[in-house]
């Protein structure tokens, strides 16, 4: 039984409604702000606009990856696969930048790549129905085999890629991967917001049987979760080819689903579906980044690095946990 | 409230208890008390404060400052659910709580196991476990596992539970919900005999019938106040919905809509099956038409009504619209020629908890009414949300808030809000007014029968006689998975509860 008020006084109401989505989409922004103040108070030189603008490159790949798991973490699954769909992908955009005079094929390709594995998760979770942990676990081992395949198991290079500048370059001092990232977030937040398909997705992590009764075609918006991870995953290889003008289907993107699911946690989205925003993760994307460089400034070694960033996103989502059973 | 004048304490008193939610008062000064031995039933409208007072009574809430629970006469501090559970309250809540992956006794036990030393005893278990059972006169075994019992079955091992921790005081809230006719009666024995154990019954129901046959008092709530309570022998329907609504409900259900002797078939049902639960249903349903489907729980009333919408695969049949056939494979091929359904379970089926009015009422529409391909319609969304809900008078906050805040009732009209949106034909209902209070109820009818006015076609499944009766111009009785029964109402000789409970049962004869 709930305790319900007639509809004469909306004022007020609809404005604590308002409040409490504010609260929900800036429940990390507070915890960012106090780790870039401790870290600057530590450290001395952690707010300038050099490093600030660092912290922001180290982000962009894991935002990127972070927000197509925002997709599927909202209809209730997970996506275990994107580390090493950055990988192929990487490979793919590499080898296709160094054919001469279409060397740019290499950003299509890479997220061509990430959309066809994408997909192929899709279809395995939508119309195989198996348990997204599982499907995506496989193709987890199955896509990074593939990447190693694409290369003989080498690392390929192209020092002459065309479009390095994205990786490595500005516009008007803003890196392009940053500039590329925060157009991904956008780009999310305009499909979960502002379109149909974006309640619909929230509809389907919310209470799938329900979605199915009201002929919600649930199969179709799964497979679209999940490919556009896989084509985030793509861009997040492209843009990690672009910056190092090489890949190696072996190490790159080695636990990169960590980083990202964090991220989408720790920007409050529910891993049972339904609850979350994209700004969210954003933030999270951000906190995790501030942690890596930030320790690194304060000279914390390598290890500990591991332990505390550990520790900070389990306090983290303890603390939001705690804040939000009582609000 | 009288108490007996034999200097007897009570079994419990509630006194001057009042609860403020974040500056609103869900409850302003309600006492209550229940003697040894007696069904004290609790009735009130949905949001009127029932489960309020219930939490504080088991310590899930605490009651503001000023009021004071008394057992036996002493004061007791229910400062959380142990404390409660202590003080020997147990509540038999709407949703099971039992964890249908372990036996029957290990779920009686959970928490409070029979132990040596680390280990769980499990001898020792089952023997305190068949006692209560027995004391319930339950057939089942303790190491039954409770995903294979009956809803109705898990009901009474949650009674058995409460028992085995030796509870005084007994909430049961809405029971009978999913029970059969059969598990019910069940129930009103096994009531009887906590009864006479001295055990204190606290039901909270918004049917009549039970309270007619359970209680020895009523407590009427209403808006969190409360009202007055009647004596066993003072017990009249009309008194108590009049307590509930504080207004006279002069004509409960409404049937203004005239049949018409030349009205046209607007949906033809034929040798409906699939293939295990429901076998060749055959049926048409007439434009401005309200058709009831009757029936036990269990008799494939739900699983036909999922048939026809495409919710479940069917077999074999054929279904028409205007003497077209149609294809209905999924849902969504359903809402495409105009048949909606509306779920029996709508918290679980129906609506979006997390998401807000607006988009439950939208879900359906939403694609229709979008913009430049995909991107959603926000002007006309509110448009229609803000239309439906004073056409329906939801009560809620604004549109924005989240439907899982809603009453029953209130919950209930933003789904049946949802499926008028898509201007159906067809409207299939199951159980519209399950957990939902007098007043609501009183206005589902009535939108029940202005929808059929209008020409709709409406199709409702529902377990309540008196409602069946009330609403429907035909109505069609179907026992194990076929349609046994048809019995038309004409002004001069409406429909006899004799006749429906004949057919569901088996008691009458095919084309009696």
């Amino acid at each position: 039984m709930s305790n319900t008020i007639n509809t004469a006084g909306v004022g007020s109401p609809v404005r604590a409604d308002r409040l409490q989505t504010a609260i929900q989409l800036f429940g990390m922004l507070p915890i960012l702000i106090l780790l870039c103040i401790g870290f600057e108070l530590l450290s001395g030189r952690f707010i300038t606009l050099v490093n600030l603008s660092i912290v922001m490159q180290q982000a962009a790949i894991n935002t990127t990856l972070a927000s197509g798991m925002t997709f599927v973490i909202l209809t209730g699954g997970i996506d275990l696969s994107v580390g090493s769909i950055v990988a192929a992908s990487a490979m793919v955009s590499v080898l296709s930048s160094l054919i001469p005079g279409w060397g740019y094929l290499g950003i299509p390709a890479g997220l061509g790549v990430g959309l066809l594995c994408g997909l192929a998760n899709g279809l395995l979770v939508a119309v195989v129905k198996l348990p997204p942990f599982i499907a995506t676990l496989g193709s987890l081992t199955a896509v990074r085999g593939l990447a190693r395949l694409i290369g003989n198991d080498t690392t390929v290079f192209n020092t002459s890629m065309p479009f390095a500048f994205i990786g490595n370059g500005a516009l008007f001092g803003v890196p392009w991967l940053v500039i590329i990232a925060f157009a991904g977030i956008l780009v999310s937040w305009v499909i979960l917001r502002k379109t149909v398909l974006g309640t619909y997705i929230y509809a389907i992590g919310g209470n799938e049987d329900a979605a199915r009764l009201a002929g919600i075609r649930v199969a179709a918006v799964l497979v679209f979760v999940y490919a556009i991870s896989g084509m985030f995953a793509g861009l997040g290889g492209v843009l990690s080819a672009a910056r190092l003008y090489a890949a190696n289907g072996l190490q790159l993107g080695q636990a990169y689903e960590l980083d990202a699911i964090a991220a989408v946690i720790l920007g409050g989205t529910s891993l049972v579906g339904g609850i979350g925003s994209i700004w969210g993760t954003l933030i999270g994307a951000l906190i995790i980044a501030v942690l890596t460089n930030g320790l690194i400034l304060v000279g914390v070694s390598d290890i500990w690095q591991y332990i505390v960033k550990g520790l900070v996103i389990i306090a983290a989502v303890a603390l939001d946990r705690y804040h939000r059973s009582r609000g | 409230m009288n108490e007996p004048t034999d200097g007897a304490a009570p079994l419990l008193e509630m006194r001057h208890i009042s609860k403020t939610f974040s500056g609103m008062a869900a409850l302003k000064d309600v006492s209550l008390s229940v003697r040894r031995g007696e069904v004290h039933a609790l009735m009130g409208e949905n949001g009127a404060g029932k489960s309020t007072l219930m939490k504080i009574l088991s310590g899930a809430y605490r009651a503001d400052p000023g009021g004071s629970i008394l057992i036996d006469g002493t004061l007791a501090s229910i400062d959380g659910p142990e404390a409660g559970r202590a003080s020997g309250i147990a509540v038999i809540y709407q949703e099971l709580s039992l964890a249908p992956n372990l036996t029957v006794a290990e779920n009686i036990f959970l928490g409070r196991e029979h132990r040596r030393s680390v280990f769980t005893d499990k001898g020792a278990q089952e023997i305190a476990c068949r006692d209560v059972l027995s004391r319930l006169g339950l057939a089942f075994s303790p190491s039954t596992v409770v995903s294979r019992l009956s809803l109705g079955e898990r009901q009474l091992v949650e009674i058995a539970r409460a028992l085995a921790s030796d509870a005084r005081i007994l909430v049961m809230d809405e029971p009978t919900t999913s029970l059969s006719t059969l598990e019910t009666e069940r129930l009103y024995e096994i009531i009887a005999s906590l009864k006479v154990d001295g055990i204190g019954v606290i039901y909270i129901s918004h049917r009549m019938e039970e309270i007619y046959t359970l209680s020895d008092r009523v407590s009427v709530l209403r808006d969190g106040q409360y009202v007055g309570t009647l004596a066993r022998d003072e017990i009249t329907a009309e008194r108590l919905v009049a307590m509930m609504v504080g207004r006279d409900v002069s004509s409960f259900y409404k049937k203004d809509h005239r049949p018409t002797a030349d009205r046209r078939t607007l949906m033809s049902v034929r040798e409906i099956g699939d293939g295990r639960r429901i076998h060749g249903c055959s049926f048409d349903l007439k434009a401005g038409e309200v058709l009831c489907l009757a029936g036990l729980v269990g008799s494939g009333r739900t699983e036909l009504a999922r048939l026809v919408y495409g919710a479940d695969p069917k077999s074999h049949g054929t279904i028409a619209i205007d003497g077209q056939p149609v294809d209905i494979r999924r849902a969504q091929d359903a809402i495409a020629s105009g048949i909606v359904y509306l779920t029996e379970d709508r918290r679980r089926l129906g609506l979006f908890l997390d998401m807000s009015i607006s988009d439950n009422i939208n879900i359906n529409v939403a694609a229709g009414d979008a913009r430049y391909g995909g991107f959603s319609n926000v002007t006309q969304a509110r448009e229609r949300a803000g239309r439906a809900m004073t056409a329906l008078a939801v009560r809620a906050t604004g549109m924005t808030a989240k439907a899982g805040a809603l009453s029953g009732g209130n919950q209930q009209k933003v789904l049946l809000a949802r499926l008028l949106e898509t201007k159906p034909r067809v409207l299939i209902l199951d159980e519209p007014t399950r957990g939902v209070d007098v007043g609501a109820k009183s206005e589902i009818y009535r939108l029940i029968d202005d929808l059929a006015a209008n020409g709709i076609g409406v199709l409702m499944i529902s377990s309540e006689l008196p409602e069946v009766i009330g609403v429907a111009d035909r109505v069609l009785v179907m026992r194990d998975g076929r349609i046994v029964g048809e019995i038309n109402a004409t002004p001069e000789r409406p429909i006899a509860q004799e006749a429906i409970m004949a057919y569901s049962t088996g008691a009458a004869a095919i084309d009696a």
